[in-house]
């Protein structure tokens, strides 16, 4: 069990798709298919990533995934920035800061609760 | 973080959903970012405002807060053209209707449509040591160095949450202590008015912090070499000495060096044959800029084979009608509303030359067209338009 900060307070489960490099939020994501480019689909996924970057518009690059069905289940990030702040509060993706990701890897099964993050 | 008693009962949903979660926002920030508490700002600029940008996820984001509205006077950025030449910007109706949905989402929670990004003449101007809170990093630059008001680059979204709040967690710019030079730029050629968008860029890419700055200039040309070091970096602050409103006391022992040479400069103006646009305006032009410009074409002819577009807020415009006259007896183009970047000018034109080298900087890139872009001053420029 590892405990971080909660951005966005929620609970999901699911599977990891990890980043290893900061993720241009306006730029990197389609949020019409729901990839990041370089990292594979993120729809109902748990997203795993160090940083958002780039454009504070990405913000509404993080809103876009909710309107087009194609969120997270939930971000864990090493840092959250005001680009992932803003984006995970009004898409309402459940979001906690604070993990060291370096012991998540793409495929595992995680769950998110608030501010925790459990592998299972 | 220390919340007062009001922020509690904001957050608690007494006021509206909207705006618990736009202070809930400003919260979460602060406590990343390290704020202690919240402070008043008295104002707000706003970008995420082009469709192209923002998309129709961002107008159903803005149509969701329809129940909030702005408690402090709030400004926005330019849009993706000026209503009044959408024929030579090939604006096509989708484009056309949800730009303008935008507009009235934002009109709709009290935001004024200035549509410029220079708000800090007319129609949003602070005063030294005012808390505010912007987007637009060409207007954040200007409004921390030149004026000496008091904002860290806001986001879109955040930007929007001071608005419609009235707070910004306090940290950043927004300590004292936290605006001193970090560098010490040092130029060994006589600066030019050509100079200052190329210093911009090459600063911006350079380093990271509070530059400081012993060169002659005037607010357009600080203005250019703000814009450009805000976009090519991450700059939000810069000390001119004898110039600036808080150079004094701006310098202390620990500051890194850097030399600027001239040739580094002239790599970054780059060189375009043919050129199909010249563009004069980002940021929006000033009152003296717009003068200059129609001192120098006025009775002349302009030659055919390049456009003059020339950018300006509306405001300024309006303030301006007769120099706009000669500009545009000349044949120029001067639009409101819009800007070379936010437009499909960098699509429509692919030989381009500028005095901004934020411009410059967006135009090359292929997400805005990725056009050849030449910088050069002002006059040069004009000159080179004349039939």
């Amino acid at each position: 069990m590892m405990r971080g900060r909660a951005i966005f307070s929620g609970t999901a489960e699911g599977e990891v798709v990890k980043c290893a490099r900061p993720v241009v939020i306006l730029g990197d994501i389609d949020p019409r298919a729901g990839t990041v480019e370089g990292c594979g689909s993120i729809a109902g996924k748990i997203f795993v990533f160090p940083r958002g970057a780039g454009s504070t518009v990405g913000s509404y690059t993080l809103y876009a995934l909710r309107y087009y069905g194609t969120a997270p289940a939930a971000i864990i990030v090493e840092e959250a920035e005001p680009i992932v702040v803003a984006g995970a509060i009004i898409s309402e993706i459940p979001t906690v800061d604070g993990i060291d990701i370096s012991v998540l890897k793409t495929g595992m099964r995680v769950r998110v609760k608030n501010n925790e993050v459990e592998i299972i | 973080m220390y919340l007062t008693r009001e922020e509690e009962r904001v957050l608690n949903g007494e006021q509206g959903s909207a705006k618990a979660k736009m202070l809930r926002i400003l919260v979460k920030m602060g406590e990343v970012l390290g704020a202690e508490r919240l402070i008043p700002v008295s104002s707000a600029q706003i970008s995420g405002v082009s469709y192209r940008t923002i998309g129709d996820a961002g107008l159903h984001f803005l149509r969701s807060l329809k129940d909030a509205s702005v408690v402090v006077p709030a400004t926005l950025n330019p849009i993706a053209f000026d209503e009044e030449h959408i024929g030579e910007m090939e604006v096509d109706d989708v484009m056309y209707e949800k730009q303008m949905a935008i507009v009235n989402a934002y009109v709709d929670m009290g935001v004024k449509p200035t549509m410029t990004c220079t708000p800090y003449y007319f129609d949003n101007v602070p005063r030294f040591g005012e808390h505010i809170a912007w987007a637009e990093s060409s207007a954040v630059i200007y409004a921390n160095s030149i004026i000496g008001a008091r904002t860290n680059r806001e986001g879109s979204v955040s930007a929007l949450a001071s608005a419609i709040t009235g707070k910004t967690p306090e940290y950043g710019l927004h300590i004292e202590e936290r605006r001193k030079a970090t560098h010490i730029i040092e130029v060994d050629f006589e600066m030019r008015s050509e100079h200052f968008p190329l210093l911009g860029l090459y600063i911006g890419r350079e380093i990271n912090g509070i530059p400081y700055l012993r060169v002659r200039g005037d607010e357009d040309d600080f203005k250019l070499m703000g814009a450009a070091m805000a976009a090519s970096g991450s700059i939000a602050m810069y000390h001119v000495e004898g110039f600036t409103p808080e150079y004094r006391g701006a310098l202390h022992d620990e500051v890194e060096r850097i030399t600027v040479e001239e040739k580094e400069l002239a790599d970054l103006a780059g060189t375009v044959d043919n050129v199909e646009l010249v563009a004069i305006g980002c940021p929006h032009v000033s009152g003296a800029e717009l003068r200059k410009i129609a001192e120098f074409v006025k009775g002349r002819k302009k030659r055919s084979d390049v456009e003059l577009w020339i950018f300006a807020a509306r405001s300024t415009i309006e303030r301006h009608a007769s120099e706009v006259k000669i500009i545009e007896e000349f044949g120029g183009v001067v639009m409101k509303d819009t800007c070379v970047v936010v437009s499909n000018a960098g699509r429509l034109y692919k030989r381009i030359a500028t005095n901004s080298g934020k411009a410059a900087l967006y135009l090359r890139k292929s997400r805005f067209g990725g056009a050849e872009v030449m910088v050069r001053e002002l006059y040069t420029l004009l000159r080179s338009v004349i039939a």
